[in-house]
């Protein structure tokens, strides 16, 4: 097994042999969450926590239904909710709960780099489910593993990304990860949502759909993540959606087999034309979903994978 | 009083560029006389300085103690020390204390809270506003008979034009030196980090050099208009060099500084969300240190600072962007600045002309310079004695230091504020 990390931060860290490793093992929850039986016993016996501090329903559910198909205890914590609100300190949250004993917590937060700090101050592993404008590693892999599956391959693919790249995790993680696998990606929408540097990140750059996608076998878009804008990135919704919402007029530019995906939640009319959005023989947004399971499982077996077998290291020694 | 003779020195003298073997004599605190040969005379105490660099002590332009307000983190006494041991001879406070050093009586007692409990020399920076707001001048005239020698707001910039106008103005007639952070806030608003591949890899809302180009721009607009005295705190960006250039060609009374941190470090040592290295203004690109650095050698750059900033781990233990700024550097500033030496970026008497000469230069201080009658303030140290910085040997009180395991070389042997020598190892 080539998947040897403590903790899943981030993308940026992983070699590409890791990131098949984690697929294939996808693949296999694929096909157990297809079956009537969905149980399986990878996590029998340990206890994960989902600690979010930002708002989600779907990442949380998916986590939860995850983990529960693999027998682990599940414990999900609103911290928006807890005794963030009274003071506590991210650090003192985290050894409070590492005192529990907890296996695998899974972390959301608003800050960039707070998952890292929190998997600094615990012996658990840790997942991160969103950091701030940084990383996103099980939407990436789900990604990776819709595009495998509908694609065949997860190479030598010309990729498209399109949308609020600024503010979005996704995005970051997504461009490692398919730069890994020797993709050529390309980075579309308008300047004021293009992070400063990116173009360094050996991505091209458009601020046209029709130039950007010209070819495309896969488009990616983005949220219009209208709650971290702190001004004006965009003249209007109305505006953004003429010039940048993915529509079939622009779609015709990309390749004839090209797949539509989005991480959701959807603005419909803002980023993408509910069409679209809805058409099946371009659309494997629904899939991604279903991948997001697997994905997550697999990811939460070989972490707990690793976490046995360093404990059984440190038993013996 | 008696007379001190440190013989076997290396003589570091920022103004006039000398760099070579000598002893000094010292007495009544002054240095009464120095000498590259010949016999330099009896004296009642000997110090062999065993072929060491012997320069004039560091005046630290914008030192951060926590006094009044947060003495946990930093107090006169502990500042002291820091400074003694770093080879810092005065320390320059800054205002932006709690409150903030913007009344006469508030710098009373940070002045006697110095003279009771330091064993180097302080002076006082006031606030130009009251509370460090930006909206009226504080009593500019009081606070210089107090003893103030500058007056700032810090890092808080003053963002409306005609109020600081009128404070330059008002302060230009007495003489009064206004030290600003040039920076234009409504750009940098929440940044943490230096836009570009760095903070975007990391998803830190990051600012463009540009901000503190735009900044001196309209400082140096201001200064043009009212005929201030002018002193930047820190020119961190290459951006901002040309403008520089172009106000002190154009005759404006116009200096700047630059902080220890932006000289020796990057952006990409913030690597892993490292708060540490959270700095205002926020580390740069290498392009723009290495500019930095040349300014430096040419003279555009007057002073380095180290900009001590004492922050408790509570404060730094914390999401990046949540984490508080600053870097404690009193006993940090001379072994980093010895490594642009080391790598042959500058000369001994250079960096001493940056460190000493440049702050004198600029408050109008006798020290920080060898010659015959100015106060015997001197640091004697081993420019090549390599050593790991352990954060927890620092005599300050709070420990946020950058350099935190990495390898040094320079260690302060002595430092003598006033003939009296403070610090022996």
């Amino acid at each position: 097994m080539s998947f040897t990390a403590k903790h899943l931060l981030g993308i940026e860290t992983l070699p590409p042999a890791a990131i098949t490793a984690l697929l294939d093992r996808a693949d296999h929850y694929v096909d157990l969450s297809r079956s009537d039986n969905k149980h399986g016993d990878a996590l029998a016996g340990l206890t994960q926590i989902n600690m979010f501090f930002e708002n989600s329903t779907r990442t949380q559910a998916s986590f939860e239904l995850a983990g529960k198909r693999l027998g682990a205890d599940v414990m999900n914590m609103a911290m928006q909710a807890s005794s963030i609100k009274k003071g506590e300190t991210l650090i003192d949250t985290a050894v409070t709960l590492n005192a529990m004993h907890p296996d695998l917590i899974v972390v959301r937060h608003p800050q960039s780099g707070a998952v890292d700090l929190l998997a600094q101050k615990v012996n658990c592993a840790i997942l991160n489910a969103g950091d701030g404008k940084h990383e996103h590693p099980t939407q990436a892999l789900l990604d990776a593993l819709t595009i495998r599956r509908n694609k065949g391959r997860l190479h030598r693919l010309n990729i498209a990304i399109c949308g609020d790249i600024a503010h979005s995790r996704v995005a970051r993680s997504n461009i490692m990860l398919l730069g890994k696998m020797e993709n050529r990606v390309r980075l579309v929408g308008p300047p004021t949502l293009m992070p400063s540097g990116v173009a360094e990140l050996g991505v091209e750059v458009y601020d046209d759909m029709a130039q950007g996608l010209e070819g495309c076998d896969v488009v990616m878009m983005l949220r219009l993540q209208r709650e971290r804008m702190d001004g004006g990135f965009i003249p209007s919704e109305r505006e953004y959606f003429h010039r940048y919402g993915l529509d079939a007029d622009k779609l015709s530019h990309a390749a004839p087999d090209a797949i539509v995906m989005h991480p959701g939640p959807m603005n419909r009319g803002v980023e993408i034309d509910g069409a679209i959005a809805d058409d099946p023989r371009v659309s494997v947004i629904q899939e991604q979903v279903e991948m997001g399971v697997a994905v997550r499982m697999a990811a939460m077996d070989l972490l707990a994978q690793n976490l046995r077998a360093a404990r059984a290291a440190q038993g013996a020694a | 009083m008696t007379t001190t003779l440190i013989t076997n020195a290396r003589l570091i003298d920022p103004e006039t560029g000398r760099d070579a073997p000598g002893w000094l004599r010292i007495k009544d605190g002054l240095i009464a006389e120095t000498g590259t040969s010949g016999d330099p005379g009896p004296a009642e105490r000997l110090v062999d300085a065993g072929g060491h660099c012997l320069a004039p002590g560091i005046i630290d332009l914008g030192v951060k103690v926590c006094e009044p307000g947060e003495r946990h983190k930093e107090s006169y006494a502990s500042a002291g020390r820091a400074a003694a041991a770093g080879g810092v001879t005065t320390m320059v406070v800054r205002p932006d204390t709690q409150p903030a050093i913007d009344t006469p009586e508030v710098l009373e007692f940070a002045l006697r809270r110095a003279a009771a409990d330091s064993a180097v020399n302080v002076l006082a920076i006031a606030a130009l506003t009251k509370g460090r707001e930006g909206r009226e001048m504080t009593e500019i005239g009081f606070l210089r008979d107090a003893g103030a020698v500058a007056f700032s707001d810090g890092d808080a910039v003053c963002t409306n034009a005609k109020v600081l106008a009128r404070a330059m103005t008002y302060a230009s007639s007495l003489g009064a030196l206004i030290i600003a952070h040039p920076q234009d806030p409504s750009l940098s608003a929440g940044a943490a980090v230096t836009s570009g591949k760095f903070a975007t890899l990391k998803g830190l809302p990051g600012v463009s050099p540009m901000a503190e180009r735009m900044g001196l721009d309209r400082d140096i607009a201001l200064i043009e208009m009212t005929g201030a005295r002018y002193h930047a705190d820190q020119i961190t960006t290459a951006r901002a060099l040309p403008a520089l250039a172009r106000a002190k060609a154009n005759g404006l009374d116009i200096t700047a500084g630059t902080s220890i941190h932006h000289l020796t470090l990057n952006s990409l040592d913030v690597g892993d969300y490292r708060t540490f290295f959270k700095v205002k203004p926020p580390l740069r690109d290498e392009d723009d240190r290495m500019a930095l650095i040349e300014a430096l050698s040419s003279g555009l750059i007057d002073t380095i600072s180290s900009m001590h900033t004492p922050q408790d781990e509570e404060s730094k233990r914390l999401p990046y962007e949540e984490a508080a700024s600053g870097a404690v550097g009193l006993e940090t500033l001379l072994p980093a600045a010895l490594r642009l030496f080391h790598s042959g970026q500058i000369t001994l008497p250079r960096l001493f002309g940056a460190l000493s000469f440049g702050p004198a230069k600029r408050l109008g201080l006798p020290a920080g310079r060898l010659a015959k009658g100015a106060p015997a303030d001197l640091v004697l140290f081993d420019p090549g004695a390599p050593f790991v910085l352990d954060r927890f040997k620092l005599k300050s009180k709070s420990k946020n230091t950058p350099f935190d395991g990495a390898r040094m070389q320079g260690r302060v042997l002595g430092t003598w504020v006033g003939g009296t020598r403070v610090h022996a190892p």
